[in-house]
């Protein structure tokens, strides 16, 4: 087990280097025009340019620019143009927004997602399955910014049911909640129909296996034999999904419904960002982004290894 | 040689009724191609303390025959007709929760690949006690684990106590094949189903997992169902035989009657193909030419016509399963030949097999 | 040697031992056309195509997801004739202060105070069908139909460079194995592990600023061909991935070693022998692939990293819209829908195909499903 942890420690790392690299070329090599001017910002004036192009080093090699640009994020010192404001400083203030987003909505695609994939498989073929069927691929086919323009048009609107957007401090748990319900099932919607469907089909695999076979033969009541059978083995790449996509949202991937429902966390500030072509913050958000990413990667691989006994004791996989 | 009706004439069981008797068992599924006669009248009667093997080529129907029996085949797209009476009790027509209280408790089944028969992800001590307590609740947590540790012990895996908390995985094929048996006896049940349970074994423990049911066969009176395509496997250990061929019992017989008076073509084909001992090798085993016929379209008449090579005209009916020999009303079969001719037939070169079609 | 015996162990509630009729219907797991064993039916003519489009036509709703995407499809193609024809006006012409004769009444097309005229349908004869969009007082049908134009060529062009670099990657890393695939399945790890929303609007701002210049190409920054170009690269590794692995399963399979036996050229095996077997895994990726290309061009433009003025695409229409929610809602709702459905089609479609291609869902017959699922892509 620790030699298991100290390699995916390894290749955490060594995927956040390629990353860190991937975001430098990204913004320094790939556009066509000067990159001093363009992290100046747009009405930046000759002077600016210059101090931008030493501090981001950008008279010098491309690989004393990765670094100075890597030193910069790293170090918290990398200020945006355009607010001058400290973006890793602004970052860090968003995240419990984020965090309280993302968690509540991961809650709820869960719940729903495996309860909507678990019916759909029992009952296969029947009409429980085709309705849900149908609902999960209206979820998967939804824009989020659109199901988030018409929750707020009808339900901050139309029949004032919850409070506009924006977002409370959990210290105000009350307000907390009742601001944070239409970002929640916002961010969910997409979630449940994806994980009903990749649920579903799994359990459709698994319920042909051999031990499926076997439980039932012992005399097991079908409830059991699904539940602890059936549905057991089948949460494994529910798993796997989950790690990537948790870490996904809450390293900038709920940028629409931050935007949309005005939620001061990571996504709203990048989204801001965006609109000003502010180089610097979107350089940051993306590592900060990628850093999620591959932690839940890892702590996926660690879950993984707790799920099936066959990685937790370093056997060879079947 | 009379036309004896398809309920079989064997000895009956000493209190009142055999243990197990199936009557003119009818599985079909609805595919997409249309329907899949995969059983087709199959009746067999099972006493206690007895081994009876089916044999055939997959397809031949002998698993579904087996899954049938303790209702694993329902499903919303199969269609079972028939009967199949556990001590008298019906159970085709039982609800699945009935049912489940037979399953494990008194009709125990084992299946052809321990590799994959067991749940990855538990320990073989929790599923055996899951098997345990699904059938008495009353049964705590802790005296079922020290049962299945017993019981494991019981089949021959050493260290017992210590192995019950090891994830399937960790044994080898034949252990997880033996652990297999041990949760199927968890609850002293009266008969078993063997479905293959030594086919994907090595040949050394095949032996010894064979001997291990034999065993229970005879210390605890289990009447066995033997599924098999390997008649040496049946050579072994069973006292009467159906073959079976497209959905059909085309054979059935003792072990003695099978193996030296065998009446069908196809059981020919099954005896030519085993590697003998007794013999000089031959520098070819013979085989059965062609394959198994699709059960959605099957040969009008008698199904092993296209691969027979003694087909004649009195073929394209369907051949009735009957005793054609003289006094031997046990022994019945499927083919149209007269008996004289099959002895002639079935001599090939000093031993029984199925010559090649011209 | 004994006849071949296999028992294929399958649970229930699928038949067991019921291996005779898969030989009989020549379909390998793969999908690959085995010559089935004369069993003396019939049916080993049909192949896994044939079988595939009899399931295809059995499954309605799979069907009439194809016929509303295909009218999407038509519709759009046809905006010029609607443009100049009914509408009379262009995508991006303004009509601010014009006023429209319905009979005996009189409407401002764009009111003092803001709002646009709302849907007339044939009421105008056909102009302003679905209202005006906002201030600017531009034809909302008209636009619509246009972007409608840029969102579906992005879609689907972007599915087939998915399609193209997916298989082709695939193909070498899992062919060749060793190096090379050590190289491109870290280099795929790497973008994958990346939120495809992030990676799209990094590489989408990057180049909305100075466009694109690949070699003597120079693509100005509002081309449709830079969102489409993102789209189709930061998609590449959730179907580079899975056409990998089908790869590294062939591979194993008795007529590649065949081939390579015979001394075929790696290209041989790789195009003529490998790809065959790949193209039902290729056509659902594909298919599924066009329904999430045009829901990360919509996020990616709502976000201002997308289709970039003067051209408009659903995803900006919904951006613009969004700015008069709460006064005129209709005019977020529109493309919305126009995604919804289109998207919707092709996802109902996908799904339909994969169970027909799935030889698997043969056997599930009741229990027909699988998802090879792709990433969701702009939360």
């Amino acid at each position: 087990m620790a030699r298991f942890l100290v390699r995916r420690l390894i290749g955490a790392i060594a995927v956040l280097f390629a990353i860190s690299v991937l975001v430098f070329l990204i913004f320094n090599v790939v556009p066509a025009t000067n990159p001093a001017q363009r992290i100046a910002g747009k009405n930046a004036t000759p002077q600016l340019i210059k101090n931008v192009e030493e501090e981001w080093g950008f008279n010098k090699s491309l690989p004393a620019q990765y670094w100075t640009q890597m030193k910069l994020i790293f170090t918290g010192k990398v200020v945006s143009y355009n607010s001058h404001i400290n973006i890793d400083k602004r970052i860090l203030e968003g995240i419990p927004a984020t965090a309280s987003l993302c968690i509540g909505a991961a809650i709820i695609w869960l719940s729903f997602g495996i309860l909507f994939g678990y019916l759909s498989a029992i009952r296969a073929g029947g009409l429980t399955d085709r309705v849900l069927t149908v609902v999960a691929l209206i979820g998967i086919s939804m824009p989020v910014f659109w199901l988030a323009s018409i929750l707020l048009y009808y339900f901050t609107y139309k029949i004032e049911l919850f409070p506009p957007s924006g977002y409370k401090p959990l210290s105000e748990p009350r307000e907390w909640f009742s601001h944070l319900i239409l970002p929640w099932i916002t961010l969910a919607v997409l979630f449940v129909g994806f994980y009903s469907r990749v649920l579903r089909s799994s359990m459709l695999d698994v319920m042909n296996e051999d031990y499926v076979r076997t439980a039932r033969a012992k005399g097991l009541s079908s409830r059991r034999v699904m539940t602890r059978h059936v549905l057991r083995n089948s949460l494994i790449p529910i798993v796997t999904l989950f790690g990537l996509d948790f870490g996904a949202v809450i390293g900038g991937g709920a940028i629409v419904t931050e935007y949309m429902f005005n939620i001061e966390g990571v996504g709203l500030f990048t989204a801001e960002a965006l609109k000003q072509q502010d180089f610097p913050s979107i350089m940051a958000v993306a590592i900060f982004g990628a850093f999620f990413i591959v932690l839940f990667n890892t702590l996926v691989d660690v879950a993984y290894a707790y799920l099936d006994p066959r990685i937790r004791l370093g056997t060879a996989a079947a | 040689m009379s036309a004896t009706p398809e309920t079989a004439p064997v000895t009956p069981g000493a209190g009142g009724g055999p243990l197990l008797a199936v009557d003119d068992l009818r599985v079909g599924f609805a595919t997409e191609d249309g329907r899949l006669q995969a059983v087709d009248g199959v009746s067999f009667e099972l006493e206690a303390g007895e081994v009876l093997a089916i044999v055939g080529e997959s397809g031949s129907g002998k698993s579904v025959t087996a899954q049938t029996i303790i209702g694993l085949t329902r499903s919303p797209n199969s269609h079972i007709e028939g009967s199949v009476r556990l001590s008298g009790e019906e159970l085709t027509t039982q609800s699945e929760s009935d049912l489940q209280s037979v399953r494990g408790s008194k009709i125990a089944m084992i299946f052809q690949d321990p590799m994959t028969s067991l749940n990855p992800v538990y320990t073989v001590g929790r599923q055996i006690v899951e098997a345990i307590r699904a059938h008495d609740s009353s049964i705590d947590r802790k005296s079922a684990h020290a049962q299945a540790a017993e019981l494991l012990g019981a089949v021959g895996i050493p260290d017992a106590e210590r192995r019950v908390d090891d994830y399937p995985h960790e044994f080898s094929g034949g252990m997880r094949q033996r652990a297999m048996i041990a949760m199927g006896l968890a609850l002293e049940p009266s008969v078993l189903i063997a479905d293959e349970p030594t086919t994907a074994l090595d040949v050394t423990i095949q032996a010894q997992i064979l001997h291990l049911i034999q065993d229970l066969n005879r210390s605890r009176g289990l009447a066995t169902i033997l599924i098999t395509h390997d008649l040496g496997v049946v050579a072994e250990v069973a006292d009467r035989v159906l073959v079976m061929y497209g959905g059909k019992v085309v054979e059935e017989g003792t072990l003695d009657d099978i193996f030296y008076d065998p009446q069908h073509p196809y059981t020919w084909g099954l005896l030519g193909s085993l590697t003998r001992l007794d013999q000089p090798r031959p520098h070819r085993l013979p085989q059965i030419s062609g394959a198994p016929p699709s059960l959605l379209n099957l040969p009008k008449g008698c199904a092993f016509r296209p691969r027979c090579p003694h087909e004649f005209a009195k073929c394209a009916e369907v051949p009735g399963l009957e005793a054609r020999l003289p006094g031997e009303p046990g022994h019945r079969d499927r083919c149209w030949l007269p008996p004289e001719q099959k002895r002639k037939l079935r001599e090939i070169g000093g031993r029984i097999g199925l010559e090649e079609p011209a | 040697m004994p006849p071949e015996f296999d028992n294929p162990g399958t649970g229930a509630p699928v038949p067991t031992g019921a291996g005779a009729p898969e030989a009989g219907l020549g379909l390998e797991a793969d999908g690959t056309r085995i010559i089935a064993a004369d069993g003396g039916d019939g049916r080993q003519g049909a192949g896994p195509w044939t079988i595939a489009w009899r399931r295809l036509r059995r499954d309605k709703m799979a069907l009439f997801a194809l016929t509303v995407f295909l009218l999407i499809v038509a519709c759009c193609l046809l905006a010029p004739v609607w443009a100049n024809h009914v509408a009379h006006t262009g995508p991006n012409t303004t009509h601010t202060l014009e006023k429209l004769h319905e009979g005996s009444e009189t409407k401002e097309v764009v009111e003092p105070s803001g709002k646009a005229i709302g849907p007339q349908f044939f009421a105008a004869g056909g102009r302003f069908f679905l209202g005006a969009d906002g201030h600017l007082g531009r034809d909302e049908m008209v636009r619509l139909l246009y972007g409608g134009r840029a969102s579906l060529f992005i879609g689907i062009t972007a599915a087939v460079i998915t399609t193209i670099l997916a298989v082709v990657l695939g193909l070498l890393a899992g062919y060749y194995g060793g190096w090379a695939d050590a190289i491109i399945s870290r280099a795929l790890d790497v973008i994958w592990s990346f939120p495809v929303v992030l990676l799209g609007i990094a590489l989408g701002i990057a180049l909305a600023v100075g466009g694109l210049q690949i070699g003597p190409i120079h693509l100005k920054s509002s081309s449709l061909w830079i969102p489409t170009l993102i789209i189709g690269f930061v998609t590449t590794p959730y179907m580079a991935r899975p056409l990998r692995g089908e790869v590294l399963g062939l591979r194993e399979k008795e007529f590649i070693e065949a081939a390579v036996a015979q001394g075929a050229s790696a290209w041989r095996i790789m195009f003529v022998e490998l790809l065959p077997n790949m193209v039902s895994t290729i056509i659902v990726f594909f298919t599924l692939n066009i329904a999430n290309n045009m829901l990360l061009e919509a996020t990616l433009s709502f976000l201002g990293a997308g289709v970039q003025p003067p051209n408009s695409s659903w995803g900006t229409m919904i951006s613009e819209g969004f700015e008069a929610l709460y006064s005129q809602p209709i005019l977020t709702i529109i493309p919305g829908t126009a995604i919804l459905l289109t998207v919707l089609s092709v996802n109902v479609f996908g799904d339909g195909l994969r169970d027909a291609l799935d030889p698997k869902s043969k056997v599930r017959y009741e229990a027909r499903a699988g998802t090879t699922a792709a990433e969701p892509e702009g939360v």
